[in-house]
């Protein structure tokens, strides 16, 4: 269960893990779950168009999820966020379908970008994937404070001379990185899942930020173990497991905020 | 005519379904887009035409008919989004994100598991990207059936959702039914978004559920006039988009159509951006309601 490729498995999972509970924290925090849903997503044209080009799939990826971001952060700063984000999604999907059906036998490779083929991660896919990784989590460390700031108080940032929008799209970037890394191994699914349950399910339970971090990047960690173990057992896809355990671990942060005390009412009562 | 119109466009079976199934995804996905842009879930609209993978898939294995498996997961899902949402839009993404995962990774399964029964690899890529020229004649009753029914609930719904999507405490205090009503509207929009998913993919869906209305919105400064404007828009964008796609056979690499999705979207995309081109009026503001200034602005 942990030699040969399956150890590889356990590694870029692991990664691609810690570095969704991180930046999945703060999409929650800062109300972008649907760009989470979207760059991932919408990446798919990358793959699409470096397959038809016959490039590097990860270099088309990152091209498109940075594109993506861009696209999200300047239509974002004039219109609503999520009609921004629903347009960019649609015409990178287009643009995706266009890719697809000039280059034709595509479905099954569109499948596994999908959904993952996690089982299949080569020892030479380890070393970049966990450099993206480390890259991503440096990034959010940096940027901690004023990310954090913006997140909780806009308009302290704004008066401190931090500007929203420069963080909104420093953020977007930051979350293009890490799904250029995890999108070829774990599918935009499965990264999807990783970056809304932990975190919202640590967020009901504490109004921490650091410990809220800590838990979400913990649960994300247990949620993907978990289901690599399961998966491993049964043959049945990651991204049930994965997709399934993020909604389950949800559920029972719900429960525990109608359960335990505060939480989270500390923080939204400021 | 002939350069712009290849030979025959007109007395082709397909062309005349996808025009058809075209006309009526892109009138009810136009209006009752317009409440979806103003009530800020986007997420939400797109997440359902998603969800529909899961319901093909499951009612696939389940040997049942795929038109009652787009409906009931629809329905459950719409139902679980708005039940554990909060207010406040923040919450309610979460929500539909957590919902979305959820019945993705269902999705998964069910494809896995259909895959040992059937060779279908293609099928999450059909229900993804659709083809609005491979539309069965069966399924435009259907479709036409689950656009009226949507239509009709947003209309007995329409005065309730425009007060809650600008304020949902003047709307409790004049007793609205504020989470019924929420429930309700998702509900006839899982309806809508899931059957055109199936007829014509779910990014054609998201395109013309969204792009046409916020351009509307951005162009005229009535609700009832953006819905007739947004319809208007889809319209002619799905029709061009159809007629651009057939023409296309005939474009290198030749012999091999692009598909339509790709000419709706830059089309949507296109008229949307276009609207920014005019001077900026104070009525595009006017529908981002102060209810969601606030929530935009306190914490999360």
């Amino acid at each position: 269960m942990f030699t040969g490729l399956m150890a590889n498995t356990w590694i870029a999972a692991s990664v691609v893990a810690v570095v969704a509970g991180m930046t999945g924290y703060f999409a929650v925090l800062r109300g972008q779950a649907f760009a989470a849903h979207a760059i991932p997503n919408g990446a798919f044209a990358g793959a699409a168009g470096a397959s038809l080009l016959g490039v590097n799939v990860i270099a088309g990826l990152a091209v498109v999820a940075v594109a993506s971001a861009l696209g999200i952060g300047a239509m974002g700063s004039k219109a609503r966020h999520d009609v921004a984000t629903a347009l960019t999604l649609v015409l990178m999907l287009g643009l995706g379908a266009l890719f697809a059906s000039l280059s034709a036998q595509y479905a099954q490779e569109a499948y596994s970008l999908l959904f993952g083929q996690v089982a299949g991660v080569s020892s030479g896919e380890v070393a970049p994937i966990a450099g993206l990784g480390l890259a991503a989590a440096v990034a959010i460390g940096v940027a901690f404070r004023p990310l954090m700031l913006t997140s909780a108080l806009p308009e302290v940032a704004e008066a401190r001379g931090v500007s929203t929008r420069r963080a909104d799209l420093y953020f977007l970037l930051v979350m293009a990185v890490a799904t250029s890394m995890t999108v070829p191994v774990v599918g935009a699914l499965l990264m999807f899942s990783l970056m809304i349950g932990p975190a919202a399910a640590a967020r009901c339970v504490t109004a921490r930020p650091g410990f809220a971090l800590a838990l979400s990047v913990a649960i994300a960690l247990a949620i993907t173990w978990l289901s690599i173990a399961l998966f491993y057992r049964t043959n049945w896809p990651l991204g049930f497991f994965v997709g399934t355990g993020a909604a389950l671990f949800y559920l029972i942060g719900l429960g525990a905020r109608r359960v335990g005390p505060g939480g989270v009412a500390t923080i939204r009562s400021v | 005519m002939h350069y712009l119109i290849e030979p025959g466009f007109g007395s082709s079976g397909p062309v005349r379904v996808a025009l058809l199934i075209g006309a009526v995804v892109a009138v009810t996905s136009g209006v009752i887009g317009v409440f979806t842009v103003i009530r800020g879930q986007s997420f939400a609209g797109h997440s359902l035409s998603d969800v529909a993978t899961t319901g093909g898939a499951g009612a696939f294995l389940a040997g049942i008919s795929q038109f009652w498996g787009f409906l009931v997961m629809g329905a459950v899902a719409a139902l679980l989004m708005e039940g554990i949402g909060a207010q406040r839009r923040r919450g309610r993404d979460v929500a539909t994100g957590v919902v979305l995962g959820g019945a993705l990774g269902l999705a998964a399964l069910f494809l896995y598991l259909g895959t040992l029964k059937t060779a279908t690899s293609g099928a999450s890529f059909t229900i993804l990207f659709g083809s609005i020229f491979v539309v069965s004649p069966d399924t435009v009753p259907a479709v036409v059936a689950a656009g009226l029914i949507a239509l009709a609930v947003t209309a007995l719904l329409a005065r309730p959702l425009l007060l809650t999507a600008l304020s949902g405490d003047i709307a409790r205090t004049r007793g609205v039914p504020v989470k019924a009503v929420g429930i309700a509207y998702l509900m006839a929009l899982a309806v809508d978004v899931s059957l055109s998913a199936v007829a014509i993919g779910a990014v054609l869906s998201t395109a013309l559920l969204i792009g046409p209305a916020a351009t509307a919105l951005r162009l005229v400064k009535t609700p009832v006039k953006a819905m007739v404007v947004a319809a208007a828009t889809g319209l002619a964008a799905t029709w061009i988009g159809v007629l651009l796609a057939y023409d296309s056979s005939y474009w290198p690499p030749r012999g091999h159509g692009w598909p339509v999705s790709f000419f709706v979207v830059t089309l949507v995309l296109a008229g949307y951006l276009a609207t920014y081109a005019r001077r900026p009026r104070r009525s595009a503001r006017a529908f981002k309601s102060p209810h969601e200034e606030a929530a935009e602005c306190s914490p999360a």
